[in-house]
């Protein structure tokens, strides 16, 4: 099992009628209203140092993202905070979950970037191609919802070419044409970084992970109860596909909270619970729902199903006055309390998801340095190693984890088998 | 006040496209704004003295069509084989909205073909002082007041209820989603593509028709559209908005009748 610390960068300080004051906390939240740049630099420092403690306390991999104009979410350059991490001598994976590729103009930037971090980590990349969520690229990128697809498979094919055909080659895609493509450097990890795919629960981003054997990690912030039907129907397309049931083939995100007892865990973050969910799921329809972004047959499947899908469904009611119970028992969106209460659901969670990537969300918007590092020493001293083992007793293999993370490596069924030889 | 569908193979790649027309005399298309295709008073009136042709706008049942058509450019040359598939050779051209820009990129691209034009609340200029409003990433009542007017008024309403049978439901509330889809291929982020280094080759007459209160595109844009033609007038409509013939066309069908008579 590998756990990834994945940290969202969210700003830390928004006002408490934020909700009722703005429209979205993505997009427009007037950033000279709100974004105070004196704040930010603490923030980021802040930041680093969380994933750098991340990477002290033996998490298997450090995780970051990209998002545009977003209060839970400022990092709008994640490779920017990846190279800071690869600088540093260690063994745990960099997951970049990743590049919106339909933003990148050309987007041999990102096979160049990658790569780069790829150098200077020692082969300790994830490559994450995420689709990305239509607020970032139709409304704060500008890309027109019917292009997003389509220059996101464009490049793809253009980055792993680049990737792994000695170069210079041309390269004639309709919205990238490059006479030499010939990136200094490929990467360090041959053929390339292992590739994760990451989403709000796609049926066409699914349908690429199995043609591509790619690894595909659901991102939501609805807990692991709420993603169950997701994640068994793409389950489903794994076995159509034909593929294997290798648990680290798919990936989840989970809000996690950890105190000395249930009690102590109530007491010191159910207002920040409150304040995330009130002011992150704080995105209207209109900006999550733009026609064109999704196919024809995916939006008549969605509304034959009469119900809104996928990361920003509210499942709380009004999460200013939800109580603990209702976020860690009734919708299951957080886990929270003592590290054995943790460490029990999040096996049964991993185990009922089928999952071998965990992004854990320990920093949860509002908590300050101090309080997040709590949490996360809790977390590391007794919470993971009791999940570490999960999936090595029935010898699967990640095979989507980098080459140059070496870090509790399970041991391989061979080496088990060669062990129990005479 | 219903029009017959004749279905017309236009391209290889492309759904048919079901052209709604109606009518007996001199050939008249008729190129539909942001709301999609329909068939209203205006153009039931109209219908009155020419043969209406309302085609749907291209990917407008399958936006994965516009994979065949990247620009304004290729949506000109649709509209060419349209009209060549409806067997029409010379038009009168009306066009709202954003079919309002198409409209302009045709009479400039093809004069020979274009008699005279009628431009209403036309897309496809840009002016930093008075820029057009967004219609996408807005909440429903919001677009509904931008494109039509008080989202409360009983003919607002009406005119985007949707079908009680549940079927006919998602029918409709599909049919709506791929038509704003295929129209936004072209328009987002900004709603401008050069239109206005092509408007001086505009030969037909012109009638600008613009509502004095639009909201999308503020009625500024008239004079900008007017001064551009070579030979165009504008009509304003007082107290009217982005969709001046609507609810009542009246006003609006009276000046471009007269226009085209």
């Amino acid at each position: 099992m590998k756990t990834i610390f994945f940290h969202m960068q969210g700003y830390r300080d928004l006002p408490d009628d934020f909700s009722s004051r703005y429209e979205s906390i993505w997009i427009t939240p007037p950033n000279s209203e709100l974004c105070d740049p004196a704040k930010v630099s603490q923030y980021m420092r802040w930041n680093v140092e969380e994933l750098e403690l991340a990477d002290e306390l033996g998490f298997d991999g450090l995780g970051v993202n990209e998002h545009h104009q977003n209060g839970y979410g400022f990092c709008n350059s994640p490779n920017l905070v990846a190279s800071i991490l690869a600088r540093h001598p260690s063994d745990a994976a960099i997951v970049v979950l990743g590049n919106t590729l339909p933003l990148y103009n050309p987007p041999i930037r990102v096979a160049e970037e990658f790569a780069m971090i790829d150098c200077l980590s020692g082969g300790r990349l994830v490559a994450g191609f995420p689709v990305g969520s239509p607020p970032d690229s139709i409304g704060n990128y500008g890309v027109p919802p019917t292009q997003i697809r389509p220059r996101y498979y464009e490049a793809h094919d253009l980055i792993m070419q680049a990737w792994t055909r000695p170069g210079p080659f041309p390269f004639n895609g309709e919205f990238t044409k490059l006479r030499y493509v010939n990136p200094w450097p490929q990467p360090l990890q041959k053929p390339h970084p292992p590739v994760w795919l990451a989403g709000g629960g796609s049926v066409e981003t699914w349908k690429f992970a199995t043609d591509n054997d790619y690894t595909y990690s659901y991102l939501s912030f609805n807990g692991h109860q709420s993603a169950k039907g997701m994640m068994d129907s793409y389950w489903d397309q794994i076995e159509k596909a034909g593929l294997d049931d290798n648990p680290y083939r798919a990936g989840f995100a989970q809000l996690v909270v950890v105190g000395a007892t249930d009690t102590e865990a109530e007491k010191l973050y159910l207002k920040h619970i409150r304040n995330f969910y009130a002011k992150a799921l704080h995105v209207p329809m209109h900006q999550a729902a733009v026609p064109g972004f999704m196919t024809k047959k995916s939006v008549e499947l969605a509304l034959r199903q009469g119900a809104a899908r996928g990361a920003y469904k509210n499942l709380i009611g009004d999460p200013r006055t939800a109580s603990w119970k209702d976020f860690t028992e009734t919708t299951r969106m957080v886990i929270g309390g003592s590290p054995a209460t943790v460490a029990e659901q999040l096996e049964a969670a991993i185990r009922n998801l089928r999952i071998g990537h965990l992004m854990v969300v320990l920093q949860i918007q509002s908590m300050d340095r101090e309080l997040t590092e709590y949490s996360m020493r809790l977390f590391a001293d007794d919470v993971l190693p009791k999940i570490r083992g999960i999936w090595d007793r029935e010898g699967y293999q990640d095979h989507w984890w980098p080459q140059g993370a070496t870090r509790h490596r399970a041991p391989t069924k061979t080496t088990a088998t060669a062990e129990m030889a005479p | 006040m219903t029009a017959s569908v004749h279905t017309i193979d236009v391209a290889a790649g492309f759904q048919p496209n079901p052209v709604l027309v109606k009518g007996e005399g001199p050939p008249l298309v008729y190129l539909h704004g942001l709301l999609g295709q329909e068939w209203d008073g205006l153009l039931d009136g109209l219908s009155a003295t020419r043969r209406v042709h309302a085609p749907a706008h291209a990917g407008a049942d399958e936006p994965d069509d516009l994979r065949g058509i990247s620009g304004m450019h290729d949506l000109i040359l649709y509209y060419d084989d349209v009209l060549d598939a409806l067997g029409l050779d010379r038009i009168d051209l009306v066009g709202h909205s954003f079919g309002g820009m198409v409209a302009a990129e045709i009479a400039a691209a093809r004069p020979d073909r274009v008699r005279r034009l009628v431009l209403i609340d036309a897309l496809g200029l840009w002016r930093d002082d008075a820029p057009v409003a967004d219609y996408l990433l807005v909440p429903s009542d919001k677009q509904a007041a931008l494109l039509l007017g008080d989202p409360n008024s009983d003919a607002v309403r009406a005119r985007l209820a949707l079908p009680d049978d549940p079927e006919q439901r998602i029918t409709q509330t599909l049919r709506r989603t791929t038509s704003m889809a295929s129209i936004t291929h072209f328009l987002w982020p900004i709603p401008e593509r050069g239109l206005s280094q092509r408007l001086r080759r505009i030969k037909a007459p012109t009638l600008v028709v613009w509502g004095a209160e639009d909201r999308l595109v503020p009625s500024v844009y008239a004079r900008d559209f007017a001064g551009a033609i070579a030979s165009a007038r504008i009509e304003m409509i007082a107290g009217a908005g982005h969709t001046p013939h609507f609810p009542d066309c009246r006003t609006v069908l009276d000046k471009v009748a007269a226009f085209l008579a």
